[in-house]
């Protein structure tokens, strides 16, 4: 079986039924298996050949989902960038995955420009929106409309021939690494299926469900709402953000939703607003993830939805998701991320590899068909995360993460190896950021940190020491980091030090850096 | 009528936002087109226009007709205030 089915199983089942909500705009089942197999086509003619990398660059919106969908059935393989990427971003992206096929909006493309001809590998484009073509260069060997092609009828409505079989790549999802580069967290069929079923089981997804999702698709938690609403044949309301949540909400009272998957700094904004003004009685499941839910938000959120199941997750990347914590749990068990989801083993690890027991803090290790299969041409990093499992042919993933378990085996996250950030529910590396303060002019010395936020959970803060003589400002600084990092990783405050604190091998003793 | 307000809200979204001392896009740009804002933008935005004009916003108003240019921020804090629109030149095409 292979990632596409979800959609052409539904669109069998359910041909009239509302697949996609966006802007007010329903869109059948039938009709994006029909738009997705044209474009699929169209891939093909143009020369897209089988295990191709495809990369989407588009802010949230139905075409993403067509042409994720026509990657999948052309035989290919799908990444979504982050729609507020910087050029600088996504040149290493696209160079790194090698892609062929590019598809974006105008605006994007404009922007673009200047780095088109430091993609060799990328050869086709096409480009969504209103105004389907750039005046400037074309981007590669040829260009086209996405709209065009998915709505040509002189293409076949039909699949073209399969070539993908479960084991083949079908995503690269990329995400922060402590190295600095962000990295391609290789997917294939099984896996992305393979969470699919687990998530949708344990959350028992249903045709009836009408799940809102105004996440990012090119983060997996916003990604999989599309997954799974298409593998169980359910309507995904689609929003391109939360950043009117008005507007959102209207939407969600409109159309009734069921299920809510949000982040804990969306819930920090909707305690902010007065919500009992928005009818939301339909709602009867509220996912959360991206880091651990704090014990008042649950209780805020019980009083606003009482009619609602909570269920508090953890997950990474690199195997989707990890655990659960039952809703019944919520009350007993607060702060758990709860337990492995089916088909899935977890268990806390010591440094020698050995599992340990209730109390004892350890790396979490995951065991299940739903982890990665390593990171795209990156054979060292891999080998930090995947190592041999216990039968000649298995691998399990080493997390990064430290937890412990209590007597009943729930999970407590407890902090990380490395010096990752979380910010606004997005992994960060200080890293990158480091890297990016050292290429402007002025700086002599940079360390990033986390610190606390209220809002944000943990704040970008980069504390930077000045070349002799330079007099760059805090705005300097903040401009160079918004030229050229996406928005959730800009330094929300910074510190210029006359000196930083050091370890004995000399290198900057973050840990000593008082705030 | 509030002299300076239209250089005011440049000033604010080009120091907060932009990280520059000029706001350096027409008047009529669109704020969630050009990538200038996001959710937790929006309410640094809200909390700026709270407290330097002494207005409320409702849930209803934080909305793009309200809040995604220069142009559109003028108009919504002149009508929030109940002032004449001020004669201020309003930079770029207004279509």
């Amino acid at each position: 079986m292979q990632l596409e089915s979800f959609l052409e199983e539904s669109a069998r089942r359910f041909p009239d039924k509302t697949a996609l909500i966006f802007d007010r705009q329903r869109i059948k089942y039938s009709e994006i298996e029909t738009r997705c197999n044209r474009l699929a086509h169209a891939m093909v003619e143009r020369g897209l050949r089988p295990g191709d990398r495809v990369a989407i660059w588009l802010e949230n919106s139905p075409e993403v989902v067509i042409a994720l969908f026509a990657a999948l059935k052309a035989g290919a393989v799908f990444l979504v960038l982050n729609s507020t990427a910087k050029a600088e971003k996504i040149e290493y992206v696209l160079n790194n995955s090698r892609a062929r096929v590019l598809v974006t909006d105008c605006r994007r493309a404009h922007s673009f420009q200047k780095h088109w001809s430091i993609v060799p590998h990328l050869e086709m484009a096409w480009i969504a929106g209103a105004s389907e073509r750039i005046d400037a260069q074309p981007i590669g060997k040829s260009q086209a409309s996405l709209s065009q092609d998915f709505e040509d009828h002189a293409l076949p409505s039909s699949p073209p021939e399969k070539h993908a079989i479960d084991v083949d790549l079908a995503a690269l999802i990329y995400t922060s690494g402590s190295a600095g580069v962000p990295r391609g967290v290789m997917m294939t069929h099984l896996s992305m299926i393979s969470a699919a079923t687990s998530i949708t089981t344990y959350l028992e997804s249903t045709p009836d469900d009408i799940v809102l999702n105004f996440l990012p698709l090119s983060f997996d938690y916003g990604l999989y709402q599309v997954l799974m609403a298409f593998k169980v044949g359910a309507t995904l309301l689609l929003e391109r953000s939360f950043t009117f949540p008005h507007l959102v909400l209207e939407a969600a009272v409109r159309e009734r939703i069921t299920g809510l998957p949000i982040v804990p700094t969306v819930i920090s904004l909707l305690l902010q607003m007065d919500i009992s003004r928005y009818d939301l009685s339909s709602l009867r499941r509220i996912t959360s993830t991206g880091s651990a839910l704090p014990t008042s938000h649950i209780r805020r959120l019980r009083e606003m939805f009482p009619q609602a199941q909570i269920f508090s997750m953890y997950g990474l990347t690199e195997c989707k998701r990890v655990s659960y914590l039952p809703p019944d749990q919520i009350d007993t068990r607060p702060t758990s991320v709860g337990r492995g989801m089916p088909n899935e083993e977890v268990y806390v690890s010591n440094e020698a590899g050995r599992r340990v027991g209730p109390g004892v803090i350890g790396e979490l290790v995951v065991r299940g068909s739903n982890i990665m299969k390593g990171y795209w041409e990156d054979p060292v990093e891999t080998a930090k995360r995947l190592r041999p499992g216990q039968y000649p042919w298995e691998q399990v993933l080493y997390t990064g993460d430290l937890f412990k378990t209590d007597s009943e085996g729930y999970l407590y996250f407890v902090g990380r190896k490395d010096d990752i950030v979380k910010s606004r529910d997005e992994k960060v590396s200080p890293r990158e950021i480091e890297d990016v303060l050292y290429r402007l002019d002025g700086v002599a010395e940079a360390a990033v940190v986390g610190v606390p936020d209220p809002m944000l959970g943990q704040a970008v803060k980069a504390y930077i020491i000045r070349r002799a003589g330079s007099n760059i400002t805090e705005n300097d600084v903040l401009r160079h980091c918004a030229q050229r990092l996406e928005d959730f990783m800009v330094p929300k405050t910074v510190e210029f030090r006359d000196y930083l604190p050091r370890t004995a091998s000399g290198k900057i003793s973050k840990r000593e850096i008082s705030p | 009528m509030i002299r300076g307000l239209v250089n005011e809200l440049r000033e604010f979204i080009a120091k907060n936002f932009l990280f520059c001392d000029e706001f350096p896009l027409p008047d009529t740009a669109s704020f969630l087109e050009s990538g200038i804002i996001d959710s937790t933008r929006v309410l640094e935005l809200i909390l700026f226009l709270e407290e330097r004009y002494q207005i409320t916003l409702a849930d209803e108003e934080i909305v793009p007709e309200n809040l995604d240019s220069i142009q559109s921020l003028k108009i919504f804090v002149e009508s929030k205030l109940n002032v004449l629109p001020c004669n201020e030149s309003i930079h770029g095409s207004v279509n």
